[in-house]
């Protein structure tokens, strides 16, 4: 019986390690979505972050630099979506593909120019990573049954970026619900032209959320390569911001929904490699394929409107045009 | 010049022009941010790619690809509709192509297997498209997400039937067995070679045949048939279409078909004419490659053979690239095309404000 528990616990400590990105880059697509531009670029926002974090930490030497610069490196990907699908109200969608299919080529021919090895950084030394930190009262709780165990490798034990996801969500509920700001962004993604009517300017409005959204993503990009890995490595997103993107539609664009979907989706993928070559009696061997793609199924079942119907914000991917 | 002459002058070349020469600077600078003079590179990637006999044969093969997907796309766009997903249906339409040139008998003629393991890359194809048209047609569904994770269940069955169903008894690397011969579609030097020529051997097959073929008929069938000029309707405007009794559900799910198909065609190429079994990811790139040649061949069947030729040079010359120069990898290539995708889509009316206060004054004095 503690066996299984002792398990549990573990796949819930790798879903919670898995789900940070996915945190991260949904967080950043539901502000872009919420002021009404669509945020395709997620993926090529984690992965450039990631990349510059890695490098700036390796020759830095310190992982906050690292974290500085990935988030820069991503807010200027999401202002040049900015000023494509804001200011120049070209097609958001195409935008968004160009960011991705420029960092997944940016990525690669930067480490080769700067590292002399095409998609991969110089491993990190701990100094200049994320490392875990023991909470507080670990001594007093761990000889305690279930609590001790939970406290231990669930609770306790993760690098600082993994506690400030958490925090993020019920911030990023305040912002959007509660602040004048977040008033504005729900607006101006339902219906721009009321917003723009009542004197406050839409463009700056957009600018704004996709200048946090980069912010956001470059922190969930800086998680993968100096906390959760201690490297770059070719394409390491791997389709995180995508899930990111399906988590924000399962969770309708919702913080606390968003979060619990990316939980799930972390969740399915922590126990894909568990269940791999265990035969379920009765069903067989699942093959470890299915529970990779069940996000992307669940999504599409939803967005067909079987399971509850997902209405994204009314203005997403239309740019504004103001009447003169 | 009339005011609608110049203006589609304007739109149709100069603009788009502007758009390609941008992505061709900013290109350069990376270059120069990497340390490499982008005119010594443009020269090793032109001679790389067109200077001798095999490498032309490299870049026409590479290009034959961008012609189905670059095809895909626009057709899609033409209708209105953002195809996202021509991996995924390239991918797919591949194995359509592997089940009918694996499991046919070996003993039939080439002229019925070669069609039949063409159609099954077509039938593929459109079959991954269909669900995310049925769901943007009659759901509501968004055909970009959807189509996104349609390329990513692709993959997903891909790796599932390559490693669980296709693969040999035996074999570790996830590859099927080798296609039955009469499905294997000819060499264009051995072609050459039947004839008495003599030309450098390189993987460029008889598929490009097939590309100019589909390119005629997308062309003739957009602009001279009734469904193209449904297809286009709805493109224009999804009400317009209605009130001149056209069903946009239906037009959705027609085009969406086509396009899966012709994205399924990268399997012909990449199958059928070089490696001759099916194995994993040998799509890769080409779905997304299509974007951008569709963006920069504005979506017309002339423009996306010239787009596709260039984006041939690119990975061909880009390969030179790397083996000549050790600052640049191939992934130069990609770069421009996220660079061609951000100019020539994201950013296409970049020029515009520019252009029409140049031109507001020579408008205002006729």
């Amino acid at each position: 019986m503690s066996d299984i528990f002792l398990s549990t616990v573990l796949t819930l400590d790798a879903s919670v390690r898995v789900c940070v990105p996915l945190i991260f880059a949904s967080m950043a697509g539901l502000f872009a979505e919420r002021s009404g531009v669509v945020d395709i670029g997620l993926e090529g926002k984690l992965l450039m972050s990631a990349f510059i974090a890695a490098s700036a930490a390796v020759v830095f030497g310190s992982p906050w630099i690292g974290l500085l610069a990935g988030i820069i490196a991503s807010s200027v990907l999401a202002m040049v979506h900015g000023f494509a699908s804001i200011t120049y109200k070209g097609n958001q969608i195409v935008s968004g593909v160009a960011i991705n299919i420029l960092a997944a080529g940016l990525t690669m021919i930067l480490s080769l120019a700067w590292f002399k090895k095409a998609g991969i950084t110089p491993t990190l030394n701990n100094d200049q990573r994320f490392l875990s930190i023991d909470l507080p009262g670990l001594d007093l709780i761990d000889h305690v049954p279930i609590l001790g165990v939970i406290y231990r490798e669930l609770i306790s034990g993760h690098n600082i970026l993994v506690y400030l996801a958490f925090v993020i969500v019920p911030m990023v509920w305040w912002v959007v619900f509660k602040t004048r700001f977040g008033l504005r962004l729900r607006a101006v993604g339902e219906n721009p032209k009321a917003v723009d009517t009542a004197g406050i300017s839409v463009e700056s409005l957009r600018y704004k959320a996709l200048l946090i959204g980069g912010i956001l993503c470059g922190i969930g990009g800086v998680y993968l390569s100096t906390a959760y890995n201690a490297q770059f490595v070719k394409d390491m997103t791997a389709g995180s911001g995508f899930i990111a993107l399906a988590a924000l539609i399962f969770g309708k664009w919702h913080p606390y929904k968003v979060l619990a979907a990316c939980f799930l989706f972390a969740f399915l993928d922590a126990i894909s490699i568990r269940l791999q070559g265990i035969v379920i009696p009765g069903v067989g061997e699942i093959p470890v394929q299915l529970i990779e793609a069940t996000p992307y199924i669940l999504t599409i079942i939803l967005l067909a409107g079987f399971i509850g119907k997902a209405v994204p914000p009314k203005a997403s991917a239309q740019p504004y045009i103001k009447e003169l | 010049m009339t005011r609608e002459r110049r203006l589609s002058w304007i739109n149709g070349l100069l603009l788009p022009f502007l758009n390609v020469l941008t992505a061709f600077i900013a290109t350069a600078i990376v270059f120069i941010l990497i340390g490499v003079d982008p005119i010594e590179a443009t020269k090793i990637l032109i001679y790389g790619a067109l200077g001798y006999d095999e490498g032309l044969g490299y870049t026409l093969y590479y290009a034959t690809n961008f012609v189905f997907t670059g095809l895909a796309v626009a057709v899609a766009f033409h209708a209105g509709l953002f195809n996202i997903g021509g991996e995924g249906q390239a991918y797919v339409g591949g194995l359509g192509t592997a089940i009918v040139a694996l499991y046919l008998n070996p003993a039939l003629s080439a002229w019925i297997v070669i069609p039949l393991a063409i159609s099954g890359g077509l039938l593929f194809g459109a079959l991954w498209a269909i669900i995310p048209a049925y769901l943007q047609a009659y759901r509501g569904s968004h055909i970009v997400i959807t189509t996104i994770m349609f390329n990513f269940l692709a993959s997903a069955l891909m790796v599932y039937v390559l490693v669980n169903v296709l693969r040999e008894v035996g074999e570790m690397s996830p590859e099927s067995a080798d296609f039955i011969k009469a499905s294997w579609l000819p060499f264009v030097h051995d072609v050459f070679a039947s004839f008495g020529y003599k030309i450098a051997k390189s993987p460029l097959n008889l598929s490009i045949l097939v590309a100019l073929f589909f390119s005629g008929l997308v062309w003739f069938f957009l602009w001279h048939t009734r469904w193209g000029y449904a297809i286009r309707a709805v493109g224009k405007s999804n009400d317009a279409a209605v009130y001149g009794g056209i069903n946009p559900k239906k037009i959705i799910i027609v085009t969406m078909c086509i396009s899966g198909a012709l994205a399924g065609l990268v399997g012909i190429n990449e199958l059928m004419g070089v490696q001759h079994r099916l194995f994993l990811n040998f799509n890769y790139g080409y779905g997304f490659g299509g974007i951008a040649v569709a963006l920069m061949g504005r979506n017309h069947p002339v423009g996306i053979l010239i787009a596709a030729f260039l984006f041939g040079i690119l990975y061909q010359g880009g390969a030179e690239l790397d083996f000549e120069l050790q600052n640049v990898s191939r992934d130069i290539v990609v770069v421009m095309q996220g660079l061609v995708i951000l100019f020539c889509g994201g950013l296409e009316y970049l020029y515009r404000p520019i252009l029409i206060r140049f031109l507001a004054p020579i408008e205002a004095t006729e």
